[in-house]
């Protein structure tokens, strides 16, 4: 499973989102490789969940992959919820 | 890099009266050029990344994490926090108006993570954004947040 956080630069909010995921994954036991990606670099690579801020929604349409949308990009239980909900629906 | 070496005290600055977002960018900028953090381009740079890729640097409720690319003039990495005295819109969609604004400076994509790491925890902690909102002037926001860092919680 690879899950793809984006932001605008790949080492702000994305690096952040990685960090959140990575301690909620571990915590649930979950094995999954979480790379953070600007946009642009990311395009055209491919992820089984891509993870974003939810204002970034109109670049992300007809994305192949699971699309998540963080609203609040600090909020733990958020991540969480969606993070794992997306992990269920595809396992 | 730990946190409180990633943030800038002189750039710590309280109850701004700011008018709109460029302005909030613009002095941002402006408080990380007058530590030799980053070069006057930065704060342009910043603006850019907003108007190309959308408000999603509201990365919370009335929380923005504004920054541009190292290459756009990073001299070494920096943290700079604005709080406000009047909220901002800055055009989200759910996590408008903006009373807290911090400015992140990357030399590299990798030296600041330990410190982005501690941000995000302390973010995600009602303490310490309370503590945030209610220092009423800078020399108490510079004096709790740096406590509050050094405490660790």
């Amino acid at each position: 499973m690879v899950i793809a956080t984006l932001c605008g630069m790949g080492f702000g909010t994305s690096m952040m989102l990685k960090l959140f995921i990575d301690d909620i994954l571990k915590a649930e036991g979950i094995k999954a490789e979480t790379n953070p990606w600007d946009l642009g670099s990311f395009k055209g690579n491919k992820a089984d969940i891509v993870v974003a801020p939810v204002d970034m929604e109109p670049h992300l349409r007809d994305y192949p992959a699971k699309i998540v949308l963080i609203k609040n990009l600090v909020d733990k239980q958020e991540i969480k919820e969606k993070v794992l909900g997306a992990l269920r629906e595809l396992s | 890099m730990q946190l409180k070496e990633l943030l800038i005290r002189d750039a710590v600055q309280a109850k701004l009266d700011l008018r709109t977002r460029d302005e909030v960018i613009q002095m941002s900028g402006e408080m990380l050029v007058a530590a030799g953090a980053v070069e006057p381009r930065y704060a342009k740079a910043m603006k850019q990344v907003m108007d190309d890729l959308g408000p999603y640097c509201v990365i919370a409720p009335g929380i923005a994490l504004l920054h541009a690319r190292p290459e756009d003039g990073v001299i070494r990495s920096c943290l700079s926090l604005i709080t406000l005295r009047k909220p901002i819109e800055f055009g989200h969609s759910s996590n408008d108006p903006v009373d807290l604004a911090f400015a992140l400076g990357a030399l590299n994509k990798k030296s600041h993570i330990s410190a982005l790491a501690e941000l995000a925890g302390f973010l995600s902690n009602a303490d310490f954004l309370r503590v945030l909102r209610n220092s009423a002037d800078t020399p108490a926001l510079q004096t709790s947040l740096f406590s509050f860092i050094e405490k660790g919680k």
